[in-house]
């Protein structure tokens, strides 16, 4: 019986705890934005209900266990058949509770599918393990984070380059699965500034774990000048410079047939660099950037991301080439 | 063949006649016993218990893979297993668990009880029963040749496109062919079961009469009927795909992904009512024996099982809400998500009703019941949840509906396939399970399960997605991780006591036909019952048979033991004689049972018959059909042309043979005799 009850009583905590953790920043009942508010609204009176069922179910089903036990000299029971009374309640109760969780349902999902008032449009394509945002309407291309203002609605339009992925920040709004060959929408807004992540949530090959999103929300005045940054040119390496050495081993390592540096290369396999060293994070989001990582991952792209399209022709890079491939995307500003 | 023993202990005319002709590959006959015995077989009871054995070991199989799992994911950024090969024992475990495990086994249980239960002595067709055992290990075995063979299947259980189509390698092959050849058995197996319930019941077994696992798993199998051509056409597409280049599912030529969705999900919701309808069948065995009082509202159980089956084929696309399908569609799904939980519900009311003022004794197979009914609540619940659509683009794929699912087939689907277990293994075993280590291995699951998957919902509520092969630090996951974690290794331990259990327990003793007081017919049988079950077809006067016919009711309905059992094995050919008692429910129909049994044995009981019982005689067929199919698919995948018409020929050639082989052996004799009931199989028998 105590255990049963702490049973019931754990159960029951379940969402409490969670809503409670502390330094879990993908939870999904912490919401930072409208949209991803409006659907803990409504479903924080459903899990109430839910709650009540369960502990009257269990609570049934113990007390019978306990109430009913054979007992030396318990007779031999009624043999009840059935009651058309209470099978008709409990069929038409548990109706009626649904269809009270149904309407307001049914209504948020209209007014979530409706789409957004002067948004930020962003098309969001995803590829075997990243994240590539265009904003065309600012001739903006980036990767791995997506940087909005707050108090303005993004409009993504999902396209996928290869596989079924699903973008998803929890804090923010639901997922969204990005289906090549379809253009799914979603949008959002975040309340205050600040970063919030997530990850991809369809299975899509090897590293579907290591492709991980990240949304960042600025100021309005800051997402301008982040804008205007991206448009500019990147700055160009100086020559006889460590950079310019690092711009060479760029050029004779061939990354610039899956990179685009705007002015020297024009791959697109992979992301585009241009503006690299603006980015907190790389390959996937599963990195800080800085030059720590940095190094790990060129010495060895495959094993820190199994699967990943990032081969690097002749064999690995020497600890030289690294460094100066460092010193060269951390230009690339 | 060498292994012929020359005598079947039970027959009255033992001698092998001289004259039978001597063949290279010579019938097997009843005379046939040890292993060639089992591998020709075509008794449904020896092909229920290798169903079963078969599947256990898939389940344990299946639950190494979990712990690996487990291990990988007990901690942040742990290098234990490689992506890939998490990956591949991530798809494997829901294969094996969904297919080669709760499937078979409810398969399994089916194949042993519903003949018995309904009082017939053998399916409709039983060579085409034993092909559904043989293919259903073809397929299970082909597919695990795959580890040796360059890898498992990787694409995760529900193979979405275009990631199945794109994957290297022949992984995704080997899980495509696996699944079409179980699809064979599984096909093969729904279409006997159905046509044995229909048509082979004894007399008086009304539809309404019959035990509600019977009616549950013979909606199962309806809804398998419906279901395996689906994914078996989808499965095509993705192998024509694969190995022709078609482009049924390739983006670039206009395909569209969802399209594979759609399909695999039309077959992969209503097989989740396929895993959980005879659990809750064995459920709705279970409680009412030990709670010494009858099935609360049967025919609402009934209804209500009908009903999920109807129901489940509207609600696929609840897997889908992410996808993008608008929401005039994800509105409508969403409605019939939560709807389904009606009928559901019912049953849980019932089941708790069932319980209510009984006599409750609680040996372990009522504890894995209530248990059943617990744990299936919950995952009942957090279902209910998920049709709150703009939830569930939170919940959906991360570790809540992990928790979900797994409350629902471990919770639910094995937890009442372990009430079966303790419950009929005496009828299959000829003695009880050891009582006190069938507690430990209760009360070990039960922790352990929860352990294992509560902190599941906590997980993906706090946004820990499914199918990762690591995560890293600073989500806030590592505590629970921890704890699922060693759950996990609870369970293991459980299953081990389960392990020792059968083990110590391997030996027949004297249990008698019906050692727990029990309610219906297969109780009436000794334990283990001969190979022909009944010595004469019973004649069925009310649901809850055997228990009618060792009580009655007194004024206030209570149940009192008879001084003289009524309706032994005499009255199916003495004149009907209805039981002296006030008529007990369902016990009005009577009259019914001759139109319902085109060449039943409703009529000609009167006469003593002077023939013995025949039973359909072994046959190596069904066997070697079998075999054909991994040689076949081999050739497939591997685009050897050559294997695969060798696959193929041989399969037919051995159909050819099949279908010129009688049912029963011409030197064949007879089990027992006289059958005094007139009941002849080899006459009702086919395939």
């Amino acid at each position: 019986m105590r255990r049963n009850r702490r049973l019931a009583f754990s159960a029951s905590l379940f969402l409490f705890l969670a809503a409670c953790a502390e330094n879990a920043p993908q939870d999904t009942l912490e919401p930072q934005g409208p949209v991803a508010r409006q659907i803990d609204q409504l479903i924080n009176p459903v899990f109430i209900v839910a709650g009540l069922v369960f502990v009257l179910v269990e609570g049934l089903v113990l007390v019978a266990a306990f109430k009913f036990r054979a007992k030396p000299d318990s007779p031999e029971p009624e043999q009840i058949h059935g009651n058309t009374r209470l099978e008709v309640g409990w069929t038409l109760i548990p109706a009626l509770i649904l269809l009270a969780v149904a309407v307001p349902t049914i209504a948020v999902i209209f007014d979530l599918a409706e789409k957004p008032e002067n948004p930020v449009n962003v098309t969001v394509i995803g590829h075997q393990f990243w994240w590539e945002y265009r904003y065309d309407d600012l001739g903006v291309v980036t990767a791995n984070e997506l940087r909005m203002p707050v108090g303005r609605p993004v409009l993504l339009t999902l396209n996928s380059d290869d596989v079924i992925h699903s973008f998803w920040i929890p804090a923010l709004a639901g997922k969204t699965d990005v289906v090549p060959g379809r253009s799914n929408t979603m949008s959002f807004s975040a309340d205050t500034p600040g970063e919030y992540i997530g990850q991809c949530t369809e299975f899509c090959g090897d590293s579907h774990a290591n492709m991980r999103a990240k949304a960042i929300a600025m100021t309005p005045q800051d997402f301008d000048a982040w804008v205007a940054g991206q448009r500019a040119a990147s700055v160009k390496a100086v020559g006889g410079t460590p950079a310019e050495e690092g711009a060479l081993a760029f050029a004779q390592k061939g990354c610039g047939t899956c990179h685009t540096v705007e002015g020297v290369s024009e791959g697109i396999i992979g992301p585009n660099l241009t503006h690299f060293a603006t980015r907190t994070t790389f390959a996937g989001s599963i990195f800080d950037n800085n030059d720590a990582n940095l190094r790990k991952w060129l010495r060895d792209p495959q094993g820190e991301k199994p699967g990943n399209k990032m081969i690097i022709p002749g064999a690995p890079l020497t600890p030289d080439e690294i460094t100066k491939l460092i010193v060269y995307l951390n230009t690339l500003r | 063949m060498a292994i012929v023993t020359p005598q079947r202990p039970e027959a009255l005319a033992p001698e092998r006649p001289l004259n039978a002709p001597v063949r290279f590959l010579r019938r097997p006959t009843g005379y046939t016993k040890g292993v060639w015995g089992w591998m020709t077989t075509v008794d449904h009871k020896k092909i229920g218990i290798m169903y079963s054995a078969t599947a256990f070991i898939f389940f344990l199989i299946g639950g190494l893979e979990a712990l690996l799992l487990r291990i990988q994911l007990g901690a942040p950024d742990q290098t234990f297993l490689r992506a890939d090969t998490y990956n591949q024992i991530f798809t494997m475990h829901g294969t094996t668990m969904i297919f080669l495990v709760i499937m078979p086994l409810s398969a399994g249980l089916a194949n042993y009880l519903l003949p018995i239960m309904i009082g017939a002595r053998d399916v409709a067709f039983p060579r085409i029963n034993a092909l559904g055992y043989w293919v259903f290990l073809a397929g299970g075995l082909f597919m695990y040749s795959s580890f040796f063979l360059g890898g498992a299947p990787n694409g995760g259980w529900f193979g979405y496109v275009p990631l199945t189509r794109n994957l290297p390698g022949h992984n995704i092959d080997y899980w495509i062919f696996g699944l079409q050849i179980l699809g064979i058995a599984s096909l093969s197996g729904a279409v006997n079961l159905i046509v044995t319930v229909i048509n082979m019941r004894a007399p008086g077994m009304s539809l309404m009469r019959m035990p509600i696992f019977v009616w549950m798993s013979l909606v199962a199998q309806f809804l398998l009927l419906f279901a395996i051509p689906v994914i078996t056409v989808a499965l095509f597409l993705l192998s024509f795909d694969r190995l022709f280049s078609t482009n049924f599912f390739n983006v670039a030529a206009g395909s569209d992904p969802l399209l594979w969705q759609h399909l695999f999900w039309m077959f992969g919701h209503p097989e989740v009512y396929i895993l959980i309808l005879p659990a809750m069948g064995i459920v709705s065995e279970v409680l009412p024996v030990f709670s010494r009082k009858p099935l609360f509202g049967y025919q609402v159980m009934v209804f209500s099982g009908i009903a999920i089956g109807f129901m489940g084929w509207g609600v696929w696309a609840h897997h889908m809400f992410a996808t993008g399908l608008g929401p005039v569609a994800v509105s409508a799904f969403s409605a019939s998500t939560m709807f389904i939980a009606v009928p559901t519900g019912v049953k849980i009311f019932n089941w708790i009703s069932t319980m209510w003022k009984g006599k409750l004794t609680f040996p372990t197979p009522m504890l894995f019941a209530i248990g059943f009914v617990a744990m299936f609540t919950i995952g009942g619940l957090s279902g209910v949840t998920h049709g709150v659509v703009p939830a569930d683009t939170q919940q959906t794929d991360t570790y809540y509906i992990v928790a979900h699912f797994h409350y629902v087939l471990f919770g639910g689907s094995m937890f009442g396939l372990f009430a079966g277990a303790y419950y009929w293994y005496p009828k299959f075993a000829g003695r009880l399970l050891d009582e006190r280590l069938g507690k430990i291995h209760f009360w070990l699951m039960f922790v352990g399960f929860n352990m294992t998957f509560g902190p599941f919902h906590i997980l993906g509520l706090q946004g820990m997605p499914r199918r990762v092969y690591t995560y890293p630090e600073g989500r806030g996951w590592d505590v629970w991780n921890l704890v699922s974690t060693i759950g996990s290794f609870v369970i293991a331990l459980s299953i081990l006591t389960f392990i020792v259990n059968m083990w110590k327990c391997r030996k027949p003793q004297e249990v008698g036909d019906d050692p727990w007081d029990a309610r219906t017919l297969e109780w009436t049988i000794p334990s283990p019952p001969p190979e022909y079950n009944f010595k004469e077809i019973p004649l069925v006067t009310s649901r809850d048979e055997l228990w009618h016919r060792k009580y009655t009711e007194d004024e206030h309905g209570r149940s009192v033991k008879r001084a003289v059992p009524v309706g032994q094995p005499k009255m199916a050919h003495s004149e009907v004689e209805p039981s002296p008692a006030e008529p007990h429910e369902g016990s009005d129909v009577v009259g019914e049972q001759t139109g319902e049994h085109g060449e039943g044995p409703g009529e000609g009981h009167s006469e003593e018959h002077e023939e013995h019982i025949h039973m359909p005689s072994p046959s190596y067929w069904p066997l070697l059909t079998a075999v054909g199919m991994p040689i076949l698919s081999y050739g497939m995948i591997y685009k050897t042309w050559a294997v695969a018409i060798l696959g193929g020929v041989w399969i037919f050639g051995s159909l050819y043979a099949w279908a010129l082989e009688p049912a029963t052996a011409p030197e064949d004799t007879p089990v027992h005799g006289p059958d005094t009931s007139g009941e002849d199989l080899e006459s009702v028998t086919a395939g």
